[in-house]
């Protein structure tokens, strides 16, 4: 090591050429699958069925999506639903955390070991899939109903307890004891005072909700059984399955039919895909700054 | 207080104002009522989804049958013991799936504790942190995804007709074609692949925001005293991640008898062929529930999992609580 570099303590330009080599590598290998599938979703079918999945297809062309905007009722059905239950769920599940976690940061709140232990616990043990089913089909009967998509990930132990550490880093006790003596109830002090000043806590827990949510596909496997309501991620699960999938409920079908006898069907699939990752990645610069910020809280031991 | 104390004595009860008299009743509803009242949705969501489940586990101890509600159902079920349990254990998958779930898991926990924090502390160090962030950008982005894509991904390179390394790489070179999806022989390595595929870029995210809160006047004053690069990763850095690799770690070993369901089930395309290599507890569970109808047996696997998971999760948390208590989850 030279002198120079030894004094601003960085490392040989030698060792940062070979690190930047192997970063190339392993960057590649995380895009790579990611662009052939979007590559295939605007390859057409001939290419596709002659050459197989490639990198570099003899022919590009965009009847694939145009086949989507035709059967796209079935689709957009499933879109639609992903919308609404990521929206409603994400608001409802901001609530239910933070009005959980926030008595749990109260030194006064007698029971907020108990509470919190009531919430840890669900972490680290669990009754198991037969009985959570049974719950959800029999005791509260929400199976086919949209609700089941919502209402088991309303409450995460996890993220309440990255809130809490939030809301107990960021808000002073002080603060509150001055919005007590100014008459303020628990509950206008929480929304008035507590909720505005956690906004940035606030966002990176939404955020997490709102992936969790988008990206679900476990709960319709399990509870959705009805096609009206399936949404993006099991329709997708679906069509892997079969491409007719996205036609036979379709009420366009005699239209799509007479799109042409060779259904683009596999890259019509991929052209799903890419519209469900569509979303994502367009939000994901703004996605990263919070979830990084988000583990930093997460990171320290609540 | 004394003079009150000697005025409620002396004077009939009908004089004290009923609010003096429950003093203590009360402030204790004034300082704690409204919190308490905060915190009854997440109660009614925590029992519904969590604790009314775990009630439920004597489903497997129940010939188990719907009759009016759910309560009624459990209780007046038939008592059948551990006749499930012989019953599964009785099968052949019982010993390959908790075969399978637990070597998966340790490679998943060794992979996941020294390939993140390598990568971690090497991205620190690159010189440029625009090329840095843009490495962990790149990264990151595959956790994003559902694993409903990553099996799309997966099926468009292993795919035996079409698959890119079967056209694209084994045809052009002239070598055999691969039936990826009835060859179990490969499925190990394929599932690693795509767990650190879609985890690794979040832990070196972790890893990264614990070595960024390293104070760095640190590594200056290591550096004024000649240690070289070596010498301050394996004197400061990694004695400061060693806490946090330790609770990471220790939440893993608790989870060792959860399979990542989605990996599992999504990956391999549910294919029977490979159900050696890719069967884990959790997939098991899901199959015998829904497609063959058991709730019995699928009760069982399940009871078996939750009941030795927790004592996995308290073994590794009371070993860490020995070496130092302040690592220790609880």
């Amino acid at each position: 090591m030279n002198r120079e570099s030894n004094r601003i303590n960085t490392i040989k330009w030698g060792s940062n050429a070979i690190l930047n080599f192997m970063f190339l590598c392993g960057a590649a290998i995380c895009i790579l699958p990611l662009t052939l599938i979007i590559i295939l979703s605007f390859t057409s079918e001939d290419s596709l069925l002659k050459n197989g999945y490639s990198f570099f297809p003899s022919e590009w062309s965009l009847e694939a999506y145009r086949y989507v905007a035709a059967v796209g009722d079935v689709i957009f059905r499933a879109y639609g639903t992903s919308i609404f239950v990521s929206l409603l769920g994400t608001f409802l599940s901001l609530i239910v955390i933070c009005l959980y976690a926030y008595p749990l940061t109260r030194s006064s709140f007698r029971f907020r070991n108990q509470f919190s232990f009531i919430a840890f616990f669900t972490m680290i043990f669990g009754g198991g899939l037969v009985p959570w089913y049974v719950v959800y089909t029999q005791l509260v009967p929400l199976k086919n109903t949209i609700w089941v998509m919502i209402v088991p990930y309303l409450m995460n132990a996890w993220f309440m307890m990255i809130m809490r550490t939030f809301i107990k880093t960021t808000i002073n006790e002080s603060i509150l004891e001055s919005a007590r003596i100014d008459g303020a109830g628990e509950y206008r002090t929480f929304f008035v005072i507590v909720l505005p000043l956690c906004r940035a806590g606030l966002a990176t827990i939404a955020l997490f909700c709102l992936l969790n949510y988008w990206n679900d596909w476990y709960l319709p496997l399990v509870f959705i059984t009805d096609a009206k309501l399936f949404n993006i991620q099991y329709l997708m699960y679906q069509t892997l399955t079969s491409i007719q999938y996205l036609m036979s409920g379709s009420a366009n079908f005699v239209q799509a039919r007479d799109i042409g006898a060779g259904l683009p069907s596999e890259s019509a699939r991929m052209a799903v895909a890419v519209l469900s990752i569509g979303p994502i990645v367009l939000a994901f610069p703004f996605f990263q700054r919070f979830f990084v910020k988000g583990l930093t809280i997460g990171a320290v031991k609540g | 207080m004394g003079c009150e104390k000697i005025m409620t004595e002396l004077i009939p009860q009908a004089y004290v104002p009923a609010r003096k008299r429950r003093n203590k009743y009360g402030n204790f509803i004034r300082t704690n009522g409204p919190l308490l009242t905060m915190l009854i949705p997440g109660l009614i969501i925590l029992l519904i989804n969590n604790y009314i489940p775990m009630f439920g586990i004597i489903i497997a101890f129940k010939q188990y049958r719907f009759v009016g509600n759910f309560f009624e159902s459990v209780i007046k079920s038939k008592f059948i013991g551990f006749n499930n349990f012989s019953f599964f254990f009785n099968t052949p998958y019982a010993y390959i799936m908790t075969r399978n779930t637990i070597l998966y898991n340790l490679v998943f926990i060794t992979l996941d504790i020294i390939v993140p924090v390598m990568l971690a502390i090497a991205l620190n160090e690159i010189r440029g942190k625009t090329l840095s962030k843009v490495y962990q950008s790149l990264m990151f982005l595959p956790y994003f995804l559902s694993w409903i894509i990553v099996s799309y991904l997966a099926y468009s390179l292993l795919s035996v007709d079409k698959g890119f390394f079967n056209i694209g790489i084994l045809r052009s070179l002239g070598i055999d074609l691969v039936e990826w999806y009835s060859e179990p022989a490969y499925w190990p390595f394929i599932l690693v692949f795509f767990h650190m595929w879609k985890y690794t870029g979040y832990n070196v995210v972790v890893y990264l925001a614990a070595i960024s809160g390293i104070d760095s006047e640190y590594y200056e004053a290591a550096s004024i005293d000649g240690a070289t690069k070596w010498q301050q990763i394996k004197h400061i850095t990694l004695p400061m991640l060693k806490s946090l690799m330790i609770i990471l770690t220790l939440l893993a070993v608790g989870r060792i008898f959860n399979a990542d369901f989605g990996l599992f089930y999504n990956v391999p395309r549910n294919s029977g062929s490979l159900m050696n290599a890719t069967m884990v507890i959790d997939t098991y569970v899901y199959t015998a529930l829904m497609n063959t109808n058991n709730i019995g047996m699928a009760a069982a696997a399940g009871a078996y999992q939750a009941v030795i998971g927790c004592i996995t999760v308290f073994t590794a948390n009371l070993i860490v609580r020995r070496i130092d208590k302040d690592m220790a989850l609880f």
